[in-house]
């Protein structure tokens, strides 16, 4: 059997707090001549302004264009040349940031991590061809159908609320965004309290540490914006249907749902298991049962829980012909009512509680797995034991229990559904609000 | 990766690669069968794709959900893939588990049920997955590349066949490209992981002795497409705003010598890629092209691929264009470039580079045992396993002269498929 099996834990996790804020973690693996390398700072989208949505993941890419004392050319010469990945990504919550490369180059990753995290120029050149770049994005995505559904669904299901809002901005904003408002917003938000980087691979962990003091251990910024306080979520009081009609595609995109836990609601791990019951199971449970295998409605058909830092959507979703796109609502629907109103079975609460338990080790195969669920320990406020002590929590939940969670978040009397593709037949729909 | 494995084969044909890795308490399983797009006939395209699918319905003795609640209950996974040369099947599951894979695929070789049913369920199915593709401009543009650069082998056909044929395909047609193809001597059975090569061997031809050999050997022959005179182009309008530019070109199966050359120009061109299935890629932006064309904003973004395949199949470079330029400027970009890797010889320096990428992308595609049991079987469908033992050794051994004949060889316009999706703009919401 393996030589190397412990889950990750607090025996061979390092953390370490640096006095500026900076959160150090790590775990050895030298099983492979590589590392993986992730962490996130303590800004995203939610400090957008209004008339400068995007701003938040513009700057996040920006910080890769250029700095002080590299140009662009320079930075991704001394990355591609070290066969090394490094990228930032914006957030709603948190900016990301991620990379692989071989042992050796950790100092080449943290070198090019610290410089264009204190002291990015934000070259004009530059930054029109990210514009162009991120305006391409946001016309190829107006064309996807399944990005279409779930913005419309967005904009549905969280109606005043900052999660409404697109974090890629829209074309508009995106034009409107000047160098300035890239520095402004680096100055403002950006800043190592709050900012945690995990790495994962062929290094020692004291020499993580040593290196993160090294790169960043005395950067600050005294006007570093605290992280924004989310208001609380709107309540739908009836069903509210949409369609976004784009045309000459074959296919429609549906998204159905509402408002879920946020992942460390003392409920999320309930609603996990019963999520997976209700949309992940084998080819995708219950849901994929009725829309895919009995009906031949669609390719996939699931359901998903996004609960992160706040209260991500709970939904279901499949892609089906235009013509199906009603008999699938009320089939997903029929699924949700079931599910809100009789307990799952025994068999199937046993069934998900062995699969997840038994795929843990699995998701942690590579470093950048490992690093992911190392990261989510901390973003999520769970213990370094959680993994260790996670079996028994899966064990621990019962039918009833699903059964009150489900209730709490979805009823099938109030959801958002939303779908995006070709002009739809017309649906017979007394619930529903506004129509195409 | 090391090359400790062993490959041996069964009496019926069955060829079998055992790896043990015990770095963490994992299995992965997978088989392939030499059969794809490459082996279906007009009026039968997308065949192999529908057998994979109805591979997933049922046995007498596992019927069908059960194998899904199985295999999710020891909360493994499983999947299958099919494409132009092969049809794979795999499943990565806790260590103890691996009893469950190794009996569902040996009983699936050999008694999957087609159920009418079933097959009819698929059939929407599987169109709705093609209507999903067809959603996509780059699935419309690549469809019409591939049909204008063969039109006599089998390689100009999607993998998930045309509309017209998943329309009218019946369960016997899938039956029996099941019971040709579904045999001993057109498998290889791979496993990598957490196991004792002895006792894992012993269950395995315990599991498959039982299957006769099956009929003839397949014929995997296929008439090779003929040369082209001049080169082809093909326009595809649809909704957006975004045109997209791809270019074609023939190059040699992965068997042929000049593959390696063609993988660094590649590298050199449109940045390194792997063919490894898990492990992640690095950036490009240091390549020629990105540099030519998106540095230069005539495109916003560049990739390349080269395909591991048993014909010649094709190089392709995508461009997507920028909002302000055109699919000509791009081309004529892209042609400078070309024939400057034609006229002059690579500096040794970057070819070192090419080969330090290569090295750095083959350590992280190490880092998961799902990737080593992959490569495993996926070499042996084009080629050997020896294939991917070599295979950094002949990057590394790629000469700027070699770069410099295959660009001269295979990137001429007379022989490239140029695609061209042109958007109509048209408006929404």
């Amino acid at each position: 059997m393996a030589e190397l099996h412990s889950l990750p834990s607090a025996a061979d996790i390092t953390r370490q707090l640096l006095p500026n804020g900076i959160l150090v973690l790590a775990r050895p693996n030298f099983n492979s001549p590589s590392i993986s390398m992730s962490g996130y700072l303590q800004t995203g989208a939610l400090n957008d302004p209004p008339d400068k949505l995007g701003l938040s993941d513009f700057t996040s890419l920006a910080l890769m264009r250029g700095t002080q004392t590299r140009n662009f050319q320079e930075i991704f010469d001394a990355l591609e040349s070290a066969g090394a990945s490094f990228g930032y990504n914006g957030g709603t919550h948190t900016t990301g940031f991620g990379g692989k490369a071989l042992a050796e180059d950790l100092p080449l990753l943290m070198e090019i991590l610290s410089d264009t995290l204190r002291a990015p120029a934000f070259p004009a050149e530059h930054v029109e061809r990210l514009r162009a770049q991120l305006l391409t994005h946001l016309a190829i995505q107006s064309q996807d159908t399944g990005d279409m559904a779930s913005q419309l669904f967005d904009r549905i299901v969280y109606a005043g609320h900052p999660y409404a809002l697109p974090e890629e901005g829209t074309p508009e904003t995106i034009q409107s965004i000047q160098p300035a408002d890239l520095a402004w917003f680096h100055e403002q938000n950006y800043g190592p309290q709050g900012m945690v980087i995990t790495v994962v691979g062929a290094v020692e962990p004291q020499k993580v540490v040593e290196l993160v003091a090294y790169y960043l251990g005395d950067w600050e910024n005294p006007q570093q914006t605290p992280p924004v306080q989310l208001p609380p979520v709107p309540v739908l009081s009836q069903t509210v249907r949409e369609h976004f009609v784009i045309a000459g595609k074959s296919q429609a995109d549906l998204i159905l749902g509402a408002p879920g836990p946020k992942r460390n609601d003392p409920e999320f791990f309930t609603a996990a298991v019963g999520n997976s019951i209700l949309g992940q199971f084998g080819m995708y449970g219950r849901i994929g049962e009725v829309v895919r295998e009995q009906n031949g409605l669609a390719y996939y058909a699931y359901s998903s829980l996004s609960g992160g830092i706040g209260p991500g959507p709970w939904y279901l979703a499949a892609g089906t012909d235009p013509k199906n796109v009603a008999r699938v609502i009320d089939l997903i629907r029929g699924e949700v009512r079931r599910f809100t109103t009789e307990p799952v079975s025994q068999q199937e609460l046993e069934d998900n509680q062995a699969n997840f338990i038994g795929r843990l080790p699995l998701s942690l195969e590579s470093n950048t797995g490992v690093a992911a669920a190392i990261i989510n320990l901390e973003r999520y406020d769970l213990d370094l034991d959680y993994y260790l002590k996670y079996p028994d929590m899966v064990r621990a939940v019962t039918p009833q229990q699903i059964l009150e969670t489900s209730r709490r978040f979805l009823d099938p009397a109030r959801l958002a559904i939303a779908s995006a593709g070709p002009r739809l037949p017309v649906e017979r729909k007394p619930q529903t609000k506004s129509g195409q | 990766m090391t090359s400790d494995v062993t490959s041996l084969q069964l009496a019926n044909g069955l060829r079998v690669l055992l790896k043990e890795i015990h770095t963490a308490p994992i299995i992965s399983q997978w088989i392939w069968y030499r059969v794809g797009s490459r082996d279906e006939q007009p009026g039968l395209t997308g065949v192999s794709h529908w057998v994979e699918h109805m591979q997933f319905k049922g046995t007498p003795r596992f019927p069908g959900g059960t194998l899904d609640r199985a295999i999710s209950r020891v909360g493994g996974y499983w999947n299958a893939m099919t494409y132009i040369d092969w049809t794979t099947y795999y499943e990565t599951l806790p260590a103890q588990e691996i009893d469950l894979a190794l009996q569902l695929e040996a009983d699936r070789m050999a008694n999957s049920l087609f159920d009418p049913h079933d097959v009819e369920a698929e059939r929407n199915v599987i169109i709705s997955e093609r209507q999903g593709n067809e959603n996509e401009p780059l699935f419309q543009l690549g469809e019409q590349i591939q049909a204008a650069a063969f039109r006599a082998h089998p390689y100009g056909h999607e993998t998930i066949g045309s509309l017209d044929d998943l329309q009218h395909i019946q369960r016997e047609d899938l039956y029996q490209h099941y019971r040709t193809y579904y045999t001993p001597g057109n498998a290889v059975l791979a496993l990598a992981g957490d196991f004792e090569t002895g006792q894992l061997l012993a269950r395995i031809q315990e599991l498959y002795a039982g299957l006769p050999a099956g009929p003839e050997p397949v014929n995997h022959q296929v008439a090779p497409e003929p040369p082209r005179s001049e080169g082809r182009e093909v326009i595809v309008s649809g909704p957006g705003e975004t045109t997209y530019v791809q270019l074609a070109y023939p190059v040699p199966e992965a068997s042929h010598p000049d593959f390696f050359p063609l993988m660094v120009l590649d590298s050199l061109l449109c940045g390194p890629s792997s063919l490894n299935m898990f492990g992640g890629g690095i950036s490009n932006k240091t390549s020629r092209l990105y540099q030519a064309l998106v540095d230069g904003e005539l495109a916003v973004g560049v990739y390349g691929g080269m395909q591991a395949t048993i014909d010649p199949f094709l190089y392709t470079i995508l461009l997507t264009v920028h909002p302000r330029s055109r699919a000509e400027a791009c081309l004529q970009a892209v042609e400078a470039e070309i024939e400057r890797l034609q006229e002059r010889p690579t500096q040794v320096e970057e070819l070192s580079r090419a080969a330090k990428q290569a090295r750095a992308l083959f350590a992280y595609g190490s880092e998961s045992i799902s990737n080593q049991a992959f490569w495993l079987g996926y070499a042996e469908m084009f080629a050997e396993y020896a294939w991917f033992l070599e295979y950094l050794e002949r990057l590394e051994a790629v000469t700027p002269a070699d770069v410099q004949r295959v660009a001269q060889t295979y990137l001429r316009p007379g022989q490239r498929v140029l695609g061209i999706y042109r958007p109509t703009g048209e408006a929404h919401g």
